[in-house]
């Protein structure tokens, strides 16, 4: 069977690749800061010597539209091309290929709706930053397939928090139960407290610092339940409008499993959001060679 | 009230060029463009298969066309289809984040709890 070598939750901040590549008077003050962290969080993937990546984001209205929207839908395909034009437009983020991992998406597919997930799926799917930001931090050669999961956290209604932790759990399970020798890393990323295109938008912090507080403290500890005690689809309007991209943080929380510790905490405090990177080893910790410990 | 319809021009205008220039440019004359001859494909659709019934309503007609961010807020078009295509057409006329923080205050009067997007 397969082995799940990391489990990965990250913020995916679209700004980060502009940032880390500016040179000169345009280089904003926080870069190095941020860039040093970044590459200390690439570190723990690195270290886990992963052959397939499953990569769980959101699209931003960008493939998938009103007309016809699924809550979770998994890509199937050879290749996944990236990026779209209002991203290079706004965030500077280039064009991309990322090869597909048909076999295992095949495999969530069908072990996910026997599960009673009722999965979309996609054979011709362009991904956007919400899977190629975390590419562009974790894996910049971007040379390892995927499988993208993609869930709704943008276009109401969208499904109970309960959900996506349940999602989170059945993706490890069935990860686990793959029929194959690789090496698999699952990696979300989503929000802490976010507002976009409201009156708390772009400020010194996020717009609740002590969500996000509370946020990494459930993350970190892998508190699932106090998490699912807290948090609502409706208490998620509050700490800002775009805050209900936590949930792929909790469905991360479902794949790292209940009062699963994470291996590394990391959290930078940019203006307007918080940046939190999160890695567990279910399997233990790897040496430097990659071998588990 | 259509908070799709409003959606759909916000989406539709947001991922061509052409139209993103041609809405800051002549943002009255885009919107009764768009209304005519756009509003009722559907983008999956051949251009035959037209929907028969979307319209906007005049208050809706008119923040669009006076580029009224705060208006499309307050009826509960998406937040981030308008802040990103907001973005693209007036990011250029000022420094470094300096619109998209002049576009949070010209909200500070709206409180919670903030309209509903739901379509």
């Amino acid at each position: 069977m397969a082995e799940l070598a990391a489990v990965i939750a990250s913020t995916h901040h679209p700004f980060y690749y502009r940032a880390s590549t500016a040179t000169g008077a345009d280089r904003p003050p926080f870069a190095d800061e941020w860039v040093a962290k970044i590459e200390a969080f690439r570190e723990t993937l690195t270290r886990a010597e992963p052959d397939v990546l499953v990569m769980v984001g959101s699209d931003h209205f960008h493939q998938l539209w009103l007309d016809n929207m699924p809550q979770f839908l998994v890509g199937k395909a050879p290749f996944f091309d990236a990026n779209f034009h209002n991203e290079e437009r706004e965030f500077g983020l280039p064009k991309m290929t990322l090869r597909g991992e048909e076999d295992l998406a095949a495999h969530l597919l069908r072990d996910g709706l026997d599960r009673d997930f009722d999965l979309a799926f996609s054979n011709e799917l362009r991904i956007d930053h919400s899977i190629t930001c975390p590419i562009i931090t974790l894996r910049p050669q971007a040379d390892l397939p995927i499988v993208p999961v993609y869930t709704n956290i943008f276009a109401p209604p969208l499904p109970q928090p309960k959900r996506f932790v349940q999602l989170g759990r059945a993706i490890r399970e069935m990860v686990e139960s793959w029929e194959s020798d690789k090496r698999v890393a699952v990696i979300g990323t989503g929000h802490l407290s976010l507002e976009l295109g409201g009156p708390r938008q772009f400020g010194e912090h996020g717009p609740d610092p002590e969500f996000d507080r509370k946020a990494v403290e459930w993350i970190a500890s892998g508190d699932i339940e106090g998490c699912l005690a807290e948090v609502s689809l409706e208490s998620l309007h509050h700490p800002g409008n775009a805050t209900h991209g936590f949930m792929d943080f909790m469905l991360m929380m479902g794949v790292a499993g209940e009062g699963a510790k994470a291996d590394h905490v990391d959290t930078l405090d940019l203006f307007h959001t918080m940046e939190a990177y999160f890695t567990w080893y279910p399997n233990g910790v790897p040496s430097s060679s990659g071998v588990s410990a | 009230m259509s908070k799709y319809l409003l959606d759909k021009f916000l989406y539709t205008v947001d991922r061509d060029p052409e139209l993103t220039e041609r809405y800051r440019e002549d943002p009255a004359g885009t919107v009764t463009w768009w209304e005519a001859e756009m509003a009722n494909t559907v983008l999956n659709c051949i251009p035959a298969e037209k929907t028969t019934w979307l319209a906007f309503d005049d208050e809706e007609r008119r923040a669009l066309a006076e580029h009224d961010h705060v208006a499309l807020f307050q009826m509960g078009a998406h937040p981030f289809l308008t802040l990103t295509l907001f973005i693209a057409l007036f990011e250029r006329d000022h420094g470094p984040m300096e619109y998209q923080r002049a576009y949070g205050k010209a909200m500070e009067h709206i409180s919670m709890p903030y309209p509903d997007i739901a379509t």
